[in-house]
């Protein structure tokens, strides 16, 4: 009975194309930004904005741009962890060996490092696809493990073998508090997430789309898959680029490869899955879904009194995590964001029958 | 030159030991098109089941005989690994027929996550070690053409002749019993079998207990070597470049696969990596497995991929 376009005519092309078509889900978006934006960094505390908002947050990033490559154009990837490494580490680079460079630019810079890797790791995607590139990717991952480990000159020789970052500023105004973090990572997050979703409705997303549905017959309608393909592991792992360097300036502040290994590829892939494959609010469910969960688990033995030990605890959450996540891909394989369309398609008629 | 070919045949035992691993991804892959990124765990899991298994039932019987309690440990673990592949038909596989690959490669991923967590659970998650009786001393040979002759590994030779075994006792099962061929009727098409009357559900409980005999003989040999621990899982990684490599669907492409990988990886630690840093053990097979990829996208005995509209 709220939740309907009835009466919500478009008299121009503007208002046609808009990305939220429903005057409803305006204000909810509106609401949405004036509470993270606001109300939040006013009740928010450290722990809360330190442990659960900063890493959701990334992760979405991450997640999102993994998504352009999985999810729109049907290019398996296990590498994601490794764009992320090579984001972070170009960013580190950037940083220490140029005076004065600024924080936004060693950012973008380090996602254009991560963009290069990835379409030099994309290539292999014009010869095979699905599992097999899948396991091609693994040597992204792998290869970039190694390089930041035993490559000194990536970490400027540092002799532990972790870099740090510390006394970051933008525009002169320090990102030291946790508010002041989380408001800088907010403001990437949103301008990256209005960009991609603004590509996946264009003519690009659409070529994206077309790959992914079926390439062979996307290239007979004169799409070209190299430029398609290659566009997509560009655009992504430009995102994921840009989420490594936030990870790793802004969440751990120091950091070493192990940060970005194959877990955190996995990972992502998770939050891709079960958050939605090609969708945009689908990379922010997933990512809620899979960073909330461990923290869930870990509370309830202590709510419930349960004495366990913290091993034991951790396995519990691997066996539970384990099976939740083939649960979900048995219930609803199309992920969260399949599941909110189908409530939005409820809410419409509710309360009516019809 | 004895350094050579001494590094050569570490390589070609590592290798076996890969194969071991990459048998049960490609038998998987062959009968059920699933891609098992769960293999590893299932790896762990059965050597923590046989090790944990050999140190209780002798506790529980109580009798003393090594033999003895490693023949009923072996075959508990078995029967563990038989009930964990109906399980995972029932409550996961039969639940997903006709999703996408992806969703089944995630469904495997989340199969693997709940074994690790689970088996350390219910077996303890210290370093356990199984002792079957494996020869540790190394052996010499070709003590007349060398200085020193060549030394060899008798543990890993032992290991390689088990494998080896196991390859040619799958094949004899897969070429002339009826089981077996079932198991390729399904593999080829999954609906002319189906038609002719060969239960799908049957055929996959079976074919994921067999992935579980060679993942059990996987991890006793790797974990008389290594120790059982969760690294176990982890070595499960190194095979994807295997069945790469040899190919999904091929049973020999797997073990030769797995000797290619082996020796080129050991050649490469020693002849390659004091120019690039040392430590490429860690990549190599899986850039080698990528350019190969670019060349012969099949693998050495994989199916052509053909495409159709």
């Amino acid at each position: 009975m709220l939740y309907r376009e009835n009466g919500q005519f478009k008299t121009s092309y503007a208002a046609d194309q808009q990305i939220f078509p429903i005057f409803q889900e305006r204000w909810a978006m509106a609401l949405l930004l004036l509470v993270a934006f606001v109300v939040l960094p006013l009740v928010g505390s450290e722990y809360f904005f330190r442990a659960i908002v900063i890493p959701f947050l990334i992760l979405s990033l991450a997640a999102l741009g993994l998504n352009i490559l999985v999810g729109y154009c049907g290019q398996i990837s296990l590498g994601t962890g490794a764009f992320m490494a090579v984001g972070a580490y170009a960013a580190y680079n950037f940083m220490v060996r140029i005076d004065g460079m600024p924080l936004i630019v060693a950012m973008l810079l380090g996602g254009l490092s991560a963009t290069v890797i990835g379409v030099l790791f994309g290539i292999p995607s014009l010869r095979i696809k699905g599992l097999y590139l899948a396991v091609a990717t693994l040597a992204a991952q792998f290869f970039t493990d190694w390089a930041f480990l035993r490559i000194g000159w990536f970490t400027n020789n540092s002799s532990s073998g972790s870099v740090s970052m510390a006394r970051l500023d933008v525009f002169g105004v320090p990102i030291e508090s946790p508010v002041s973090k989380y408001l800088f990572v907010l403001t990437v997050v949103c301008v990256f997430a209005l960009m991609a979703k603004n590509l996946v409705r264009s003519a690009i997303g659409r070529q994206w789309m077309a790959i992914r549905d079926m390439d062979v017959a996307a290239s007979v309608i004169g799409i070209r898959p190299m430029y398609a393909k290659l566009s997509a592991f560009a655009v992504s792992s430009f995102i994921v680029g840009v989420a490594g360097v936030l990870w790793a300036f802004i969440h751990l502040g120091a950091w070493e490869p192990a940060a970005f290994s194959i877990d955190r590829s996995f990972q992502l892939l998770f939050m891709v899955i079960i958050g939605g494959l090609g969708s945009i609010s689908g990379a922010f469910l997933g990512a809620a879904f899979i960073v909330l969960l461990p923290l869930a688990l870990d509370q309830i033995p202590h709510l419930l009194g349960i004495p366990l030990s913290t091993a034991a605890i951790t396995h519990l959450v691997h066996m539970i995590f384990g099976a939740l996540i083939v649960f979900f891909l048995i219930v609803e394989p199309h992920g969260l964001a399949k599941l909110w369309s189908v409530g939005k398609q409820k809410l419409r008629l509710w309360p009516f029958p019809h | 030159m004895g350094f050579f070919l001494e590094t050569l045949f570490g390589g070609l035992m590592a290798g076996m030991l890969y194969s071991l691993i990459a048998l049960g991804f490609v038998l998987i892959y062959k009968a059920s098109g699933v891609f098992n990124f769960a293999q590893g765990a299932m790896v762990l899991f059965a050597a923590l089941a046989m090790s944990r298994f050999a140190e209780w039932i002798p506790q529980w019987l109580g009798f003393e005989s090594l033999l003895l309690a490693n023949l009923l440990a072996f075959i508990a673990a078995m029967a563990v690994m038989v009930v964990l592949a109906w399980a995972i038909e029932r409550l996961c596989l039969s639940k997903l027929v006709n999703q996408e690959g992806i969703t089944l490669l995630m469904a495997t991923l989340g199969i693997a996550y709940f074994l690790d967590g689970f088996g350390q659970t219910l077996f303890g998650s210290d370093i356990y070690n199984i002792n079957v009786g494996m020869p540790k001393d190394p052996a010499f040979i070709l003590e007349g053409m060398f200085e020193g002759g060549v030394m060899i590994s008798k543990e890993d030779l032992v290991a390689a002749a088990i494998a080896a075994l196991l390859v040619v006792v799958l094949a004899l099962f897969f070429q002339k019993t009826k089981t077996g061929r079932a198991l390729r009727a399904v593999a080829d098409d999954h609906q002319a079998a189906q038609s002719i009357g060969i239960p799908l559900n049957k055929i996959w409980v079976i074919v994921w207990s067999v992935a579980g005999f060679a993942a059990l003989v996987a991890g006793i040999i790797w974990g008389s070597k290594l120790g059982v621990q969760f690294t176990l899982s982890l070595v499960a990684l190194k095979a994807l470049p295997v069945v790469i490599l040899g190919g999904l669907t091929s049973v020999p492409g797997a073990i030769i696969g797995g000797l290619i990988i082996g020796v080129g990886e050991k050649l490469s630690e020693i002849y390659l990596g004091p120019m690039l840093g040392g430590g490429i053990e860690i990549w190599f097979a899986y850039v080698l497995a990528l350019g190969f990829l670019l060349v012969r996208p099949q693998g050495l005995f994989g199916e052509k991929i053909i495409d159709r509209v």
